[in-house]
């Protein structure tokens, strides 16, 4: 099963945010897309999420048409982290995290447990009894996560789930970004779908089955890390000069610049 | 609220209220002011600052800001419009032409309420939903609007009719009966039975909306709903309480401050904080210039501001 955009175009104000894209994100799988500013990125997710209709083409989730799933069960499938969130309220840490559990009939006490592992599975035990709005950037991050985490907490009777995150790891110091990959790929082995964008072209390369490389609307390139970033790729897409190494310990392609 | 049956221009002892209350016989003068007057006004009251107070926390979450009030809808503008209209073109009817008992003041004012707010919501929706932000900027638009034909229709009226329209806009709870009590009252349960439902969706709201979406929230409809609620409950009140400020903006935040920002409890503690307070104004209103009585609007102001800068100062304390 997966999460399938099929030839997605979307016209936005005068401008070709996407042109044809097809692109699958398998149950299982970690896909990262990278890309310069301005090339598409966010706006893919968009559409994967359903928050924009593209103009051409269709997004399928397990299958069926996007659209064709109710809002409720497609919310139990399909958990989105955001790049930024505008709460300004002052919910304490482990109220925000509960927000994930809004979809699921699970009943309070389950849920508690839920949001007190996610919680300190992001490393922010400490935070439970903490306002939001008092927190740091960084933690503030790692409550959304685990909100989105709760979400997606237990698997569907409905079919796979998809984890969709939008600079997951952008605030985040060097030990906080490695717990998120972990985490990602601990979803991996629990056939979640994790589909993120990111910047940092060595985090994908680390975390990435797959991955996309975005430039103006198009995809540049798919496919392992390894077979994707050349030197070519990376000075055709970035206009920057830079080496492809191996990293001595994952083996993964280092991209120095 | 047993005090609050008690204080009046007449005075009514504790004792002989209660033994009223509890059906045994008190002289007829005490028991018409007890059932008659105190009872439906104060019951006016708890049901109107109950409304107030709930659809402004409402409003606040839906809005994802502290500062709005159930008049951004432009209900209390347009209500305030339909109420002066009245005064000025119907004033000879005003005091014969009653209707149900209830007065064409207060069904000008509803029906200019509603009819800002379907305007207001109106300018704010299109294909693709209902934009908050320009609801917002529609609501002050309206209001503005609102406020110069309210200074046209003041600059058109006599003496009496002035004194009328700013006396209505203060807002007061004198004219309670037991007519009024039984609209507000069933709109006040109609409220308190159907916000708890969308509490969670408030909740999640606050996230943003598309974050709220991807929660499984109906967006659009839960902001319909709660539209048409607000206006509801905001007309009646105003139709039949006039305007009563403060009560919907300051009692949410109060209790937020106190209690969290959680719409399973903030909006029915925000109503009995509202009921609370308008009925404590009410009472002040009645017995600080016997014999005559202040408007409730007025009392509301004086005693919440106070409360509310001291909760401010102590909240800056604790950071």
């Amino acid at each position: 099963m997966s999460l399938l955009a099929d030839h997605i175009s979307l016209h936005l104000a005068g401008f070709d945010l996407l042109r044809n894209i097809s692109l699958q994100v398998e149950a299982g799988k970690v896909t990262a897309i990278v890309g310069p500013n301005g090339a598409g990125k966010s706006s893919l997710l968009k559409v994967l999420t359903g928050e924009m209709a593209p103009t051409q083409g269709q997004v399928y989730l397990n299958n069926r048409l996007l659209q064709h799933w109710s809002l409720l069960d497609k919310a139990q499938l399909l958990a989105v982290l955001p790049q930024h969130t505008m709460l300004n309220f002052p919910f304490t840490a482990d109220e925000v995290v509960g927000l994930g559990r809004i979809p699921h009939k699970t009943g309070l006490s389950k849920d508690r447990e839920i949001i007190t592992e996610a919680l300190d599975l992001v490393d922010a035990s400490y935070l439970q009894k903490r306002l939001y709005t008092q927190m740091s950037g960084g933690e503030k991050q790692r409550v959304q996560l685990a909100r989105v985490l709760t979400q997606i907490w237990q698997a569907s009777h409905l079919g796979d789930q998809f984890l969709v995150l939008d600079e997951p790891t952008s605030a985040f110091d060097l030990s906080h970004q490695k717990l998120t990959l972990d985490i990602v790929r601990q979803l991996a082995d629990k056939a979640v779908g994790v589909i993120m964008v990111v910047h940092d072209l060595n985090l994908a390369a680390r975390c990435a089955d797959n991955l996309v490389v975005f430039d103006g609307g198009v995809i540049a390139a798919q496919g392992s890390p390894e077979a994707v970033l050349t030197e070519a790729l990376i000075d055709k897409v970035f206009g920057v000069k830079s080496i492809i190494a191996q990293h001595p310990v994952t083996k993964r392609p280092l991209v120095i610049t | 609220m047993l005090v609050s049956i008690t204080v009046g221009t007449v005075d009514i002892s504790v004792s002989d209220a209660l033994s009223a209350l509890t059906g045994n016989s008190v002289n007829t003068q005490t028991h018409t002011i007890l059932f008659d007057i105190r009872l439906p006004r104060i019951l006016l009251a708890i049901t109107v600052g109950a409304v107030l107070a709930s659809t402004g926390a409402v409003m606040q979450g839906l809005f994802r800001n502290p500062l709005a009030d159930p008049s951004l809808i432009g209900v209390s503008s347009g209500a305030s419009v339909g109420a002066s209209l009245m005064i000025v073109t119907a004033g000879g009817f005003i005091q014969s032409g009653a209707l149900l008992g209830l007065s064409l003041v207060a069904v000008g004012a509803f029906l200019g309420g509603f009819a800002a707010t379907l305007l207001v919501y109106r300018l704010a929706t299109s294909g693709i939903g209902t934009s908050v932000t320009t609801m917002l900027l529609a609501g002050i638009a309206i209001g503005a609007l609102a406020g110069a034909l309210n200074s046209l229709l003041s600059y058109f009226s006599d003496n009496d009719m002035l004194r009328q329209i700013s006396l209505w806009q203060m807002g007061n709870l004198s004219g309670a009966s037991w007519t009024k009590v039984t609209i507000m009252g069933a709109v006040a349960l109609l409220l308190i039975w159907l916000f708890p439902r969308e509490s969670k969706a408030l909740n999640a709201l606050l996230l943003g909306e598309s974050e709220a979406r991807h929660l499984g929230i109906d967006v659009q409809r839960v902001k319909r709903r709660l539209i048409v609620l607000t206006a509801l409950g905001v007309g009646v009140s105003v139709a039949l309480a006039g305007l009563v400020g403060f009560v919907g903006l300051i009692m949410p935040h109060i209790v937020r401050l106190a209690i969290g920002p959680d719409h399973r409890w903030l909006v029915p503690a925000s109503a009995l904080a509202g009921a609370t307070l308008l009925v404590i104004a009410d009472s002040l209103a009645r017995i600080v210039v016997i014999p005559a009585e202040l408007p409730t609007g007025i009392l509301t102001a004086l005693l919440g501001a106070p409360f509310f800068v001291a909760l401010l100062l102590q909240q800056r304390r604790d950071v």
